[in-house]
């Protein structure tokens, strides 16, 4: 393994049993992280975008939820072994998070300077007097004007994207290595989602915070992510430099989904591409490409066995049976 | 397109909501959610209506569809104003006039089946006597309109809770179809669907309008799926039309500083357009509708302001054939 990979998410698998059987939620996702990378992870709703990220700080509800395999090694430290004070030593301190939604995200009963002290004096000892100088300090590095009342004031008297730039402060008030944000500009019109965009590459270049993105969009990752995972059904399915993925899809499903998006640079087609059928259901998943069902290139092999992956150059990998050997 | 005749007919619709300020004041206030809009949408054609959250366009399709008694203004459909009818006729007026709503989870009955619910506007105007159509004949409509927008006829016993997302917005639309309406009011139909589903519902939405002769007024936040779905577009802020032309006119040559920050903030699923493109971003959030200003709503945010956008409002004013924009840039008041 090279020097700088700072996260290792090896084989990790997240189920839920439920009612109807077991959900195989996260089935098996790999990827590296480096340190000062973005790292995209687009999927549909259900697909494991969110369960992934969620296993990764070991904050899976259990039950029904469950850890079963897997390693997520930071700095060569299995989180998922942790005792849980010292994964509460990691969490907000060295690798914080950033929610889809700003309002359920931030107590609505506490004034924002308690929240943003909190973290600042239990990760970094700071007395409160510096606690808060530090979080004025980072308020106003993430853009908010006056922040010296700002920072008294509760939650409801922010807006959606001042809101966002106040996770966007508390979440890097530490200087976290890792940014785990889920979604952060989804709730959040245009204009402000460029905005926040915006302010979110500007602060952890400054930082140097490597950064995993989850959102369904797929021009927020082409504008801000340098290796994108494609999640479909719990497992990553393709994964590999963002500008090799665009330029080339090679799963069918990364090719459908970069075909069905309208474009606003060019003209469109009279019909858009679509993908046909529904995503699957996951719950008692065969072992299969969960993928066939909608696929038109599907083969005899695809509904008998997951495919394994096929390794490119630049570190792409793309689990497909049209790339892969089939097994005799 | 010109010469198609007009089916809608909207004039300085507004709609302001009383609010108290505080519970002892005797002052009303108000927002003003949609503060006099005028278009027209002809026969056959779709309107798109863009514009962000707070600016006003769901309230225009309610107030249009009379969910809302709009605070003034005039809606004619096929030459009838829509406002100040009876009760009864509105109920008629509204047999061509149809809704598909945001969310496909809160707009469904939970407790009917897919099957009734795409019947209920039947009943309604069979009640009424407004339709003359026999149990069989309503109970074949159902199952063709069902095939129609992509569910199985045998989906019909079934409830809403076990459809998908997409599913579920299909049954939306083919209650909205069910009476045969000329107009379908879309309010962001596809905004809570996932991107491959997405898709597969702009396109049903279009293969409905060529198969049936359809009229959109569709709204949606997403300038790509309203430069894919419009023929022509309006942009809102703050409750007013800032800009409204040809899709491809409005595309090429945005010329509101409002409708090129938009565009230019909108993401483009393609790196290496990403990596050159230059953004216009924006200040600030979208002010609170709560008050009417004396000037350009856009003045607070825009990068082009100048003396008289503060002082004074600009009108909508025809740059080219069908190219409308509210803005000083394009000729100054005396």
């Amino acid at each position: 393994m090279t020097e700088d990979v700072i996260l290792q998410v090896k084989d990790l698998k997240t189920y839920f049993l439920v009612d109807e059987g077991l959900v195989k939620a996260v089935d098996g996702v790999s990827f590296d992280l480096h340190t000062g990378e973005t790292l995209g992870i687009v999927g549909e709703s259900g697909s494991g975008k969110s369960v992934t990220n969620l296993s990764i700080i070991n904050l899976i509800p259990s039950p029904p939820g469950k850890i079963a395999g897997g390693e997520v090694l930071f700095h060569n430290k299995d989180l998922l072994k942790m005792s849980d004070s010292e994964i509460r030593h990691i969490r907000g301190n060295k690798i914080s998070m950033i929610f889809q939604d700003p309002m359920t995200s931030l107590n609505p009963f506490l004034r924002i300077s308690n929240q943003m002290i909190e973290t600042i004096v239990l990760h970094q000892g700071l007395d409160k007097a510096a606690a808060k100088e530090k979080a004025i300090e980072m308020l106003k590095l993430a853009g908010i004007p006056a922040p010296e009342k700002r920072i008294d004031q509760y939650p409801h008297q922010f807006s959606g994207g001042m809101r966002q730039r106040v996770m966007i402060a508390m979440s890097l008030s530490c200087k976290p290595e890792i940014l785990i944000a889920d979604e952060p500009t989804s709730a959040l019109d245009v204009t402000i989602q460029a905005q926040i965009l915006e302010l979110m590459k500007e602060l952890t270049s400054k930082l140097g915070t490597a950064v995993i993105l989850i959102t369904h969009s797929l021009g927020v990752v082409a504008g801000t992510c340098d290796t994108l995972c494609v999640m479909y059904a719990g497992r990553i399915v393709e994964r590999g430099r963002t500008v090799d993925i665009f330029a080339d899809p090679k799963h069918p499903y990364t090719q459908g989904l970069i075909k069905s998006v309208p474009r606003l640079d060019r003209e469109n087609a009279e019909r858009l591409y679509s993908i046909q059928g529904q995503p699957p259901n996951v719950i008692d998943l065969p072992d299969c490409c969960p993928f066939y069902p909608r696929c038109d290139r599907a083969k005899e092999i695809c509904r008998k066995k997951y495919p394994t992956s096929a390794r490119f150059e630049n570190g792409r990998a793309v689990s497909c049976w049209l790339y892969s050997e089939e097994p005799k | 397109m010109s010469e198609k005749e007009t089916l809608l007919d909207v004039r300085g619709l507004k709609m302001h909501f009383p609010i108290r300020s505080s519970a002892f004041s005797r002052k009303k206030n108000f927002i003003y959610a949609v503060d006099g809009v005028d278009f027209q949408i002809r026969k056959g054609e779709t309107l798109g209506l863009v514009g962000e959250s707070g600016c006003g366009k769901s309230t225009t399709a309610r107030a249009i569809a009379q969910l809302y008694k709009p605070t003034a203004g005039e809606v004619i459909l096929n030459g009838k104003n829509l406002v100040d009818m009876k009760p009864i006729d509105l109920l008629a007026a509204r047999k061509n006039m149809q809704m598909v709503f945001q969310d496909p989870y809160a707009s469904l009955n939970p407790r009917m089946t897919s099957g009734d619910i795409i019947a209920e506007p039947m009943h309604i105007f069979l009640q009424r006597g407004l339709l003359g159509l026999s149990k069989q004949e309503m109970d074949d409509r159902v199952e063709k309109l069902m095939e129609r927008v992509g569910l199985s006829r045998f989906f019909r016993n079934r409830y809403p809770h076990e459809f998908s997302g997409g599913q579920r917005q299909r049954i939306g639309i083919a209650r909205a179809l069910a009476l045969q309406p000329q107009l379908m009011l879309c309010d962001e139909p596809v905004s809570a669907l996932d991107v491959s589903i997405q898709s597969q519902i702009l396109n049903l939405f279009k293969d409905l309008q060529d198969e049936f002769g359809l009229t959109y007024l569709f709204i949606a936040h997403d300038l790509a799926v309203i430069q894919y779905i419009s023929d022509r577009v309006a942009v809102m802020y703050l409750g007013l039309i800032v800009e409204i032309s040809g899709a491809k006119d409005l595309y090429k040559k945005p010329l509101h500083p409002y409708t090129q920050a938009l565009l230019s903030a909108a993401p483009i699923p393609d790196p290496k357009v990403e990596a050159v493109r230059k953004r216009i971003i924006l200040t600030g959030d979208v002010p609170s509708p709560d008050k009417q200003r004396p000037g350009c709503y856009f003045y607070d945010r825009c990068s082009k302001r100048m003396d008289v956008c503060k002082a004074k409002r600009p009108q909508l004013t025809t740059m080219s054939e069908g190219h409308q924009v509210a803005c000083f840039l394009y000729g100054k008041p005396e």
